[in-house]
């Protein structure tokens, strides 16, 4: 994340199928996205909300595995860094040495490993920071001082802080302590802060930037996707982008 | 506590620890510094073995069933935790985790419940403690189990359908913590069974192993004796953690759980975790678990809604690859089987779960001086309209 503030889409990798995902995946990052955060279908999203449920659930029944997400990626050749969003266990069952192989080679900058808060796996975490992918750590509202100290000791890439308890999905306003989160994060660390879960007009992306480097953006857009197709997906990310980089 | 005190790493062996997203981090650690502190003071302890004495009805009897042992060919004794109040042992758990609540302030309580046993044993204490209670229940499970939703509405608990994926257990668990990641500052996640992130699996097991201490006394007391064997049946497994702990260290004591195989393990519908499982991340904690090539978890199957869950506690991984408990399972047909036998035989219905560890010791081949202690873990009330259903019989 350079000077300019940074718009981050998340896009369901296989929704609404594999083909079309390959249109939005490079419809979406030519239409002013900065990063492309890439959403790995599991079948029990613990932390995402009806939409992302939905999307990645279709993307199941579309027969979307970590392989052919990574694929996608590859036949993407995306001209913007590409961060893999996924749960823990698609890669453990993949492997997780394979799997830092697998997305090096396909072009993946960067990691969000959903359920794996700082410290809780030495493995995992000591293989991916050892690695040239950035493992890009969830901050959140509840993390105390002496929490966040420690998970940003070996931040990269950026700090994704959560918005505001809860899942994943998009809400009506931004959270008015999100400039206090931020504050305290800069505190520690001199990596950037990327804002998300709850953003998805762009008067709230143009809030969130106000404070953050970077604003992600997921449920809005793939709510866009699911009801008016890749044009419609297209044109949110061009209006956040305008918002975003104003 | 117990041999197996995971309070500093979280682990069982390689397994449990606290894969969760970020937002629950800052809840397990209190509740690990609330538990361990609870746990080093007398007076918590004195006052949940007050209310399980004369609320629940403590100690459990241990009861000798003569025609069903004649059958087996050996003597068999039962765990009687299906004379507890609400009719299983889950209320074991969830007085104590009531009580952890009351001490860090939090005054609305959700928990996920399959057969709704565990929903039934936390809308009482919620009940009893004035506290807002709201359960998640899948949609299958509800119509399965219609008895038990309307008995947590009675008691004043509010029952969520969960609608998404298999609407059974494994979903009422994703809602719960849904709802635990949203309201996590107001409120306490009581979970049903020893799974889930550090230090609920350990927690769960302290508050179950009462079970296993006084069937270890009272064994000892009435026959002389250690049994040979301890059987109890395993879906998330805090019924058999409860009985297990206390024979862990007996080296002569044989201990097995019984899982649910459905309508057979190459069927591909049934809930053999330990059995036809691998190693994954779920819930919270690495433990076995029923997933594909991919580690997209498959849905379970069990006729018995309490085991129809693809994971499985950590501490029951870590006794699988120890050696110290066999695990084995039973398909519907024997479970149901042994349902009926137990109510021919004995006069007492089981629970479908409980019916696995009967029907597991009807067909195992004991030599005539076993003793043999079933932990029957509940009541099989809430499963004879289901029963009725299943054998054609008319209501």
């Amino acid at each position: 994340m350079g000077k300019q503030r940074a718009l981050i889409p998340y896009i369901t990798a296989g929704f609404p199928t594999p083909d079309v995902s390959l249109d939005v995946l490079r419809r979406v990052a030519a239409a002013g996205a900065d990063f492309v955060e890439v959403g790995v279908p599991f079948s029990d999203p613990l932390a995402d909300g009806p939409t992302i449920q939905r999307t990645t659930q279709a993307a199941l029944e579309k027969g979307m595995t970590l392989p052919r997400v990574l694929d996608l990626v590859r036949q993407a050749a995306l001209d913007v860094p590409v961060i893999i969003m996924t749960y823990l266990n698609p890669v453990m069952a993949h492997g997780v040495d394979r799997f830092i192989r697998d997305a090096q080679g396909a072009g993946v900058s960067g990691v969000v490993l959903t359920d794996l808060p700082a410290g809780a796996d030495a493995g995992v975490e000591q293989a991916v920071t050892s690695s040239a992918l950035s493992l890009i750590r969830l901050v959140a509202p509840t993390t105390d001082d002496e929490r966040l100290a420690a998970a940003l000791k070996h931040a990269s890439g950026f700090v994704y802080l959560i918005s505001r308890l809860g899942v994943t999905g998009a809400r009506d306003t931004v959270p008015p302590d999100l400039a206090h989160h931020v504050g305290r994060i800069r505190a520690i660390t001199r990596v950037p802060v990327a804002v998300g879960f709850g953003i998805g007009t762009p008067a709230q992306a143009t809030a969130a930037a106000r404070h953050a480097d970077g604003v992600v953006v997921g449920s809005a857009l793939m709510d866009a996707l699911a009801t008016g197709g890749v044009a419609a997906a297209e044109r949110l990310t061009r209006d956040l982008a305008a918002a975003v980089h104003a | 506590m117990s041999a197996h005190d995971t309070s500093v790493t979280g682990r069982f062996g390689p397994y449990g620890g606290r894969y969760v997203p970020e937002t629950l981090m800052h809840a397990l650690e209190e509740l690990a510094a609330v538990y361990d502190a609870a746990r080093a003071d007398p007076r918590f302890w004195s006052e949940l073995d007050d209310l399980l004495r004369n609320y629940v009805g403590r100690p459990t009897p241990i009861t000798a069933v003569p025609r069903l042992s004649a059958q087996v060919g050996a003597k068999v004794i039962l765990k009687r935790e299906d004379l507890n109040h609400t009719g299983a042992h889950k209320i074991n758990n969830t007085l104590g985790q009531v009580l952890l609540a009351q001490r860090m302030k939090k005054r609305r309580i959700i928990a996920e419940t399959g057969a709704g046993q565990h929903g039934v044993a936390t809308a009482t204490v919620c009940a009893r403690f004035g506290l807002e209670c709201i359960v998640y229940m899948g949609e299958a499970d509800m119509r399965r189990q219609r008895l038990n939703v309307y008995r947590m509405e009675l008691m004043g608990a509010k029952v969520v359908p969960v609608t998404s994926g298999t609407r059974t257990l494994k979903d009422a668990t994703n809602e719960a913590l849904r709802d635990w990641v949203t309201n996590v500052t107001t409120t306490h996640y009581i979970i049903g069974s020893v799974v889930g992130p550090d230090p609920f699996p350990r927690l769960v097991r302290d508050f179950q192993s009462v079970i296993g201490r006084e069937a270890r006394a009272q064994v000892l007391e009435q026959l002389g004796r250690l049994p040979t064997v301890v059987v109890a049946c395993v879906g998330g497994g805090s019924n058999a953690m409860g009985i297990f702990t206390a024979f862990l260290a007996d080296s002569g004591v044989q201990l097995v759980g019984v899982e649910a195989a459905g309508e057979g393990v190459a069927s591909h519908r049934h809930a053999a975790t330990l059995g036809a499982g691998r190693p994954g991340v779920f819930h919270g904690s690495l433990s076995y678990l029923l997933q594909d090539a991919d580690g997209q978890v498959q849905p379970a199957h069990s006729v018995s809604a309490g085991l129809d869950y693809p994971g499985v506690g950590p501490e029951h991984a870590y006794l699988k690859d120890t050696g110290r408990v066999l695990y084995d399972a039973v398909t519907d047909r024997e479970a149901l089987d042994a349902f009926a036998a137990l109510s021919r035989l004995e006069g007492i219905l089981p629970a479908l779960e409980s019916a696995h560890a009967i029907a597991w010791v009807l067909k195992s081949r004991r030599a005539s001086d076993d003793l043999i202690l079933i932990n029957l873990s509940g009541r099989g009330d809430k499963d004879v309209a289901m029963v009725a259903e299943l054998t054609g019989a008319a209501l």
